[in-house]
């Protein structure tokens, strides 16, 4: 009982720091073969379905910038555009266009921006391969069955001619930009659909429950569809005009899959493209997008449409070529070449 | 008196009739056979409650003996020196873990500094000091309260108050203290326990001999406490390094692809490395995020470990 408590407690805490203390020193900027000189620190903030590319493109690009430490957070399009609006980030990822609120946000504090289109996104719709009999839905169909206060609730009352089935509901949370864009093409309104259905912020487990139930109906991300081909049936999307469309690369990427094939963001801050590696990286995302979006699962823009966004970087252009929401099945270059 | 005199002779009267009473009472042998089945009943009843506890602790390591088989089938085969020493990539094969590690080992180390330094303070404040009355329950009351918050609020104060109130930017030191917050009422509220159990004839007897109340606290309480006390740091920790919540909301970073040396600088956790590579499509990167876990409760344990390490010195040097 002699001892003190303080120097065991002191202990502690010294053992716990010899113990976390990184015990390699700043072995950091160890320059590879022709580095630039560029050096600072990039903040990029946003989508998590945007996260892989900017990943990529901040890999390759730190292998020839050593000296310039960019950084990327995964809290989401909405939660990236506060940050963005409060000036913490200089880049911003993001799954939908930017809303008018974000933008008001963005202007109260003096941020302008430009936007970026980087990469398709194919939203898929899908079911369980033990069903035989879904081929195809169309965009009306969906709407029936997705729009708030909808009651189908079997398969026979999607189609007639479907059997009588029980069906099961299967999509992404209602804060995912994914959400978003689904319900503002199939039901008109961002954010409006049903809310009896399981829902879940992780893509993989949606692929696991569709898999597991022969009732079931669900979309998200192409990507997700891509690497669980044998798991999952893809049903195609007809518009409307009676000729329905599978997703893939070459329909996503020309525009014939509609309405669910989404481009997704990188916004700029005006003031940060100013900045020497910030406009060195930008540069490299928009050239080098092609080959890395590809790498990662995503679909990428035709050739025009990073042409285009080049220009328009190099313009300086500010502000959204989708003022007030996204545009439903417009083809990415039109709206660019429009400007 | 009187009374008294003359309630014996009744007080005496009883013992003649409870040699009648036992009387009524079958003799020997029709008493066991009437006892024996119930025996046998209640014999039953107790092995088959030893079973059922036997099949709930069986359940519960089956469950965790699945889990860690899965992880680790999936996990080892990419835990090696690269994963370890490399930065994220979209390569499976070339990305790492570094700077989520080194992520996790700083925050561990302000979050223990933090719920150490305060946390114990606070529960001596509480438990020696304060003296009972309505703020000392309201206080008590609001600390039980804060336990049970949802660990995202904790990330949105954090983002409040220390990312842009104090204007600690997404940095080390926000995260630190969002976490070290996070645990403080887990430490608060297990150390007064730990307190409380210490006899108060220790404390009277350090009093009676002239010691102040600081005196016996620090060379007698505190001591006797110590085991309980590093307990519940030990067991804030382990919440602190899997959370990832509440680091995502106040902003911290997945892709960094340097190791954090200020406290200013920006960093990365390796549950949210976990959570970032789980959640893509690839399969290859949930086979990561078994590789991470896999690392994830290695520092755990390890961590755990030199705690325990601790705590059994101090309790060896306890003597009555």
């Amino acid at each position: 009982m002699r001892t003190s408590a303080l120097p065991a407690l002191a202990l502690a805490a010294v053992l716990a720091g010899c113990q976390t203390k990184p015990p390699e020193p700043a072995a950091q900027p160890a320059p590879p073969a022709a580095p630039s000189n560029l050096s600072g620190k990039i903040a990029i903030d946003g989508s998590s379905t945007v996260y892989p590319i900017t990943e990529a493109v901040a890999e390759e690009f730190g292998k020839t910038n050593p000296g310039v430490q960019v950084t990327a957070g995964i809290s989401g399009t909405g939660g990236g555009f506060k940050k963005f609006s409060a000036g913490e980030t200089d880049l911003s990822d993001a799954s939908r266009p930017i809303k008018s609120k974000e933008a008001e946000a963005c202007k109260a504090k003096g941020i302008e921006y430009i936007e970026l289109p980087v990469a398709f996104d194919g939203l898929s719709v899908m079911v369980n391969p033990q069903n035989t009999f879904c081929e195809s839905l169309t965009v009306a169909e969906l709407n029936k069955i997705w729009e708030p206060g909808s009651k189908v609730n079997n398969w026979k009352d999607v189609r007639a001619g479907f059997p009588d089935q029980p069906l099961k509901l299967y999509g992404p949370g209602t804060d995912s930009g994914t959400f978003d864009y689904f319900t503002d093409a199939v039901n008109g309104k961002e954010g409006a659909c049903r809310s009896d259905f399981t829902a879940s912020e992780d893509d993989n487990v949606l692929v696991t429950g569709i898999a597991g139930d022969p009732n079931a109906l669900g979309f998200f991300g192409y990507a997700y569809f891509a690497e669980n081909q044998g798991k999952l049936k893809l049903v195609a999307i007809d518009p409307g005009d009676g000729k329905p469309v599978k997703p893939s690369d070459e329909t996503i990427s020309s525009g014939t899959y509609k309405p669910l094939s989404r481009p997704i963001f990188l916004y700029v801050k005006t003031a940060s493209a100013a900045r020497p590696e910030v406009d060195a990286f930008v540069r490299f995302y928009l050239q080098n997008a092609p080959a890395l979006v590809k790498q990662v699962g995503y679909t990428p823009l035709p050739q025009a449409a990073y042409d285009l966004a080049i220009q328009r970087y190099v313009a300086k252009k500010t502000g959204s070529i989708f003022s007030g929401g996204s545009q439903i099945g417009v083809k990415i270059e039109d709206l660019l070449a429009k400007e | 008196m009187t009374a008294t005199a003359r309630d014996l002779p009744e007080w005496d009267e009883p013992p003649p009739e409870a040699p009648a009473e036992p009387a009524p009472a079958p003799p020997g042998p029709p008493s066991l056979h009437r006892t024996d089945p119930d025996l046998a009943r209640r014999r039953r009843l107790e092995r088959a409650f030893h079973r059922l506890c036997q099949a709930m602790v069986g359940l519960v390591l089956l469950a965790l003996a699945v889990l860690l088989l899965t992880i680790l089938v999936q996990g080892l085969p990419h835990l090696d020196r690269q994963f370890l020493t490399s930065f994220p990539s979209r390569f499976v094969a070339k990305a790492g873990v570094k700077a989520a590690l080194f992520g996790t080992l700083w925050l561990m180390m302000l979050t223990a500094a933090l719920a150490i330094l305060l946390g114990v303070a606070a529960a001596v404040y509480l438990e020696e000091y304060a003296r009972p009355g309505r703020l000392n329950a309201a206080i008590e009351v609001n600390i039980a309260n804060l336990a049970g918050v949802p660990s995202i609020v904790y990330g949105m104060l954090g983002l409040a108050l220390f990312v842009r109130g104090l204007g600690c930017g997404r940095s080390l030191v926000a995260g630190g203290l969002t976490l070290g917050i996070l645990v403080l009422p887990m430490v608060i509220i297990a150390s007064r326990e730990a307190l409380r159990a210490v006899p108060s004839s220790l404390r009277q007897a350090a009093y009676a001999l002239g010691a102040t109340r600081w005196q016996a606290v620090r060379c007698h309480v505190l001591p006797t406490a110590l085991p309980g006390i590093a307990t519940s740091v030990i067991l804030a920790l382990s919440r602190a390094i899997g959370e990832t919540a509440p680091l995502v909301m106040m902003g911290a970073l997945t892709y960094v692809a340097f190791v954090p040396h200020r406290l200013t600088d920006a960093f990365t956790a390796l549950p949210i490395q976990v959570f970032n590579w789980a959640s893509r499509p690839q399969r290859e990167f949930h086979a990561l995020a078994a590789s991470g876990i896999i690392v994830l409760l290695v520092v755990l344990l390890s961590m755990n470990g030199l705690a325990i390490g601790l705590r059994n010195r101090a309790e060896r040097r306890v003597r009555w």
